[in-house]
């Protein structure tokens, strides 16, 4: 592999300047750096390759909507190196075969790192616990375990599962959602819920769950991380929970961060979602809490479904937003052009820590000599009217759409191999 | 005049007198021997039924026939074909059969909504009822027969009256529709619920509300008895059907607690015993019966003024005759 410059690069926002790699990693950082391949960095900002810790691939099971190859371009199309997958696939990702198999899946495509998320409980059913140690130990290295989609209601199963996982430092990924609370529920609980007559999802049932939960991990002193997080209380308990020490960490998705729930007043399913879109204070408390380091991440709960998912009546809609390709955009827009992150801090809350609460060792690094040149190129002075057909997913469920978001990834390195190359996917990626 | 209803809160003071004269003039059809206008003579409108409703069916069919349109009725009740595509492919199907007006009844919130805006069909959409959401022209068809009652005057609103509305109200779209109509009209509403069937954020709601049926009889004009389901009682929003009748039904002795001139009314269908008692729903005050035959004068109104019936009045006079049949 030949070597590569990126000259006159912002790195994390600060003063451009050169960074060069060959076969993979970092070998230069600073002015004068050299590379028989020249890429013309002027205006762009550097940022490690960014790591999702909260994707749905779709496949195995539901490859009509998402693949482990098309969730990968969508990814290194939004700057991703990294997705963790969810495991509310068909089957569940509950075996180590099916772990191995989406993990292999990620490696033969060759778009980014595909970290397979293991169920806590078989089949996501809640009643046992899936062979998380198996999971853990095979190829895939499995170190978060979530029943996203449902959440662990059972409070002692919770309990067993915060503690079991602490053999392989693994981590419990909660969707904090209590299910009485939350039955045949549709749209936040509110005064607009009332209104348009859908059944509420209020907020307690979020927050009950995360309240239970902090203390449990404080209890059997177990590490937390809690799955996008969206309302005003959630993120008090979440500071209450830092203040004691707790481990935990929590996560917040880019539409709780820009959108509201004053939306649905359309009635159109593009905006539902599950946690569902909450009102304008706790969009303000979520950007609060991010840009104050209680939330400690920004995933994305991309959630692809197949047009005619969506294109129905509100009720038999199916829950889900896209989110790899707009994410960067959104945190720019509400977190970075409002002066509430820096560069620096986006790449930490989008690259370095989510690698962190994965364990995931060879992404989230720094920009250094050395490490692993898994870099993403933005340019931050580009607006985009979002097009839901100008994506890489099979699935259009872009809640975006219309929309002029600022920010575009121009590059995306995986090793040094790029798989975004002047604003486009490369095709082909898999060498 | 709205293209569609698909809320009560569409209409605008203006909009909603209108219907209401207009249903007071329709209102004589009923009572001749031919009951029949010319008005909507070759425009079809559809009767699109997701959710077994035959009074309302019947009601909106009456309507459209006594207005000479073509009438289809399409029932896709039962059709648990949950993904919903249905929705969409019956609306496209019926746009293709040139539907003039798509009257909707859905159990899902909002699917009328999703009919018009989503651009599915042309025609104008009426809300016949959607989920726990909305049912607008039973609003206008109560408000047409207290308006008849307590006022009396055609051209006129229903200005400081007092209107209490009992029961499931955070599953009932009635309540929604009357509350949103008869604060544009100016009346007075006082929702009167158990605590656990009042739906959040119901402050902010233009009405007045109580947990007292009782202390919100004296001064009511007219009170209104939403049907409650028995099966409420498993999901705990109150202990029994019989605490239910005690603190919340309206029997005689709380009738008798109403003023001389106040009418009972019931959108139907009646749980008698549960939130009426039978005799309250057959007294000379209940209005109940009256309130299912203004339902096809009220939706003769509101078909006539969104389908634009007025286009055609020049050839209402000639073609009358031949209606005769
Ligand atoms: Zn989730």
């Amino acid at each position: 592999m030949t070597s590569t410059v990126i000259r006159g690069a912002r790195l994390l926002g600060a003063e451009p300047t050169d960074i060069a790699f060959e076969d993979g990693v970092i070998t230069a950082v600073g002015d004068g750096a050299t590379g028989h391949d020249a890429i013309d960095g002027t205006g762009l900002v550097a940022l490690p390759g960014l790591v999702d810790l909260h994707t749905h691939v779709r496949e195995p099971g539901r490859e009509d909507a998402e693949t482990v190859l098309t969730g990968s371009m969508a990814a290194a199309r939004g700057g991703f190196t990294c997705v963790h997958a969810m495991a509310n696939t068909e089957p569940v990702a509950d075996t180590a075969g099916v772990v191995e198999q989406v993990w292999r899946l990620g490696r033969e495509g060759g778009y980014c790192d595909v970290q397979p998320v293991g169920a806590v409980t078989v089949g996501l059913q809640g009643a046992q616990l899936a062979e998380l140690g198996a999971m853990a130990d095979s190829a895939a290295g499995v170190r978060v375990f979530s029943d996203d989609g449902k959440c662990v209601s059972d409070a002692v199963l919770m309990r067993r599962a915060l503690e079991y996982v602490k053999a392989f430092d693994g981590v419990i990924a909660q969707h904090a959602q209590e299910p009485r609370l939350t039955e045949g529920a549709q749209m936040n609980e509110g005064p607009l819920s009332g209104e348009l007559g859908l059944v509420g999802w209020p907020a307690v049932a979020e927050e009950a769950i995360i309240a239970r939960d902090v203390l449990l991990a404080e209890h059997v002193g177990s590490r937390l991380h809690v799955c996008h997080l969206s309302t005003r209380g959630s993120v008090e308990i979440i500071r209450w929970a830092k203040s004691r020490g707790i481990d935990v960490t929590a996560e917040v998705t880019p539409h709780h961060l820009l959108l509201s729930d004053d939306l649905v007043r359309s009635y159109d399913p593009i905006y539902k979602v599950n946690p569902p879109l909450r009102s304008n204070d706790d969009v303000e408390a979520v950007r609060e809490g991010l840009a104050d380091g209680t939330i400690d991440i920004v995933a994305t709960d991309h959630a692809p479904h197949p047009m005619e998912d969506k294109e129905c009546e509100w009720s038999a809609a199916a829950f889900g937003m896209l989110g790899l390709e707009t994410a960067l955009s959104v945190v720019q827009q509400t977190m970075v052009d409002t002066g509430r992150l820096t560069w620096a801090q986006v790449a930490d809350k989008m690259s370095t820590k989510p690698a962190s609460i994965g364990r995931v060792e060879n992404q989230g690094r720094p920009l250094a000599v050395g490490e692993p040149a898994n870099i993403v190129l933005v340019d931050p002075s580009a607006k985009r009217t979002i097009d839901p057909r100008d994506t890489a997913s099979l699935s259009r469920n872009n809640p975006y759409s219309g929309l002029t978001l600022p920010g575009e990834v121009v590059a995306t390195f995986l090793r040094g191999r790029p798989t975004v190359r002047d604003r486009a996917l490369v095709e082909g990626s898999n060498a | 005049m709205i293209k569609n209803l698909l809320s009560a809160g569409d209409l605008d003071r203006a909009d909603a007198i209108r219907i209401l004269d207009t249903a007071e003039e329709l209102l004589g059809v009923a009572s001749r021997p031919i009951k029949k206008l010319p008005t909507l003579r070759g425009r079809t409108v559809v009767n699109l039924f997701f959710e077994d409703s035959t009074r309302t069916r019947i009601s909106f069919e009456a309507a459209a026939k006594r207005l000479s349109a073509d009438v289809i009725n399409f029932s896709a009740k039962g059709s648990s074909v949950s993904k919903g595509e249905s929705l969409k492919d019956t609306a496209l199907t019926l746009q293709a059969m040139g539907a003039d007006a798509v009257i909707i009844r859905h159990h899902s919130s909002g699917a009328p909504h999703r009919l018009a805006q989503a651009k599915w069909t042309k025609g104008a959409v009426i809300n016949a009822g959607d989920g726990t959401h909305e049912h607008p022209t039973q609003a206008l068809l109560d408000a047409f027969t207290m308006r008849r009652h307590l006022t009396g005057s055609v051209g006129g609103d229903l200005q400081g009256k007092n209107v209490t509305i009992v029961g499931d109200v955070l599953h009932s779209r009635v309540a929604r529709s009357n509350a949103l109509l008869l604060d544009t009209l100016g009346a007075n509403v006082t929702l009167v619920a158990p605590p656990t069937l009042l739906p959040v954020g119901v402050d902010h709601w233009p009405v007045k509300t109580s947990y007292d049926l009782d202390s919100s009889l004296e001064k009511a004009d007219a009170v209104m008895m939403l049907r409650v389901q028995a099966e409420r009682m498993n999901a705990s929003y109150f202990p029994s059907a019989r605490e239910y009748s005690r603190r919340y039904g309206l029997d005689t002795t709380r009738l008798n607690r109403l003023p001389d001139h106040a009418i009972v009314m019931h959108p139907g269908p009646m749980n008698r015993g549960m939130e009426i008692t039978a005799d309250v729903a057959d007294h000379v005050r209940s209005v109940i019966v009256e309130q299912v035959t203004n339902g096809v004068a009220v939706r003769m109104a509101v078909l006539y003024l969104l389908l634009g019936g007025a286009a055609d009045e020049s050839t209402t006079e000639d073609s009358s005759t031949k209606d005769r049949e």
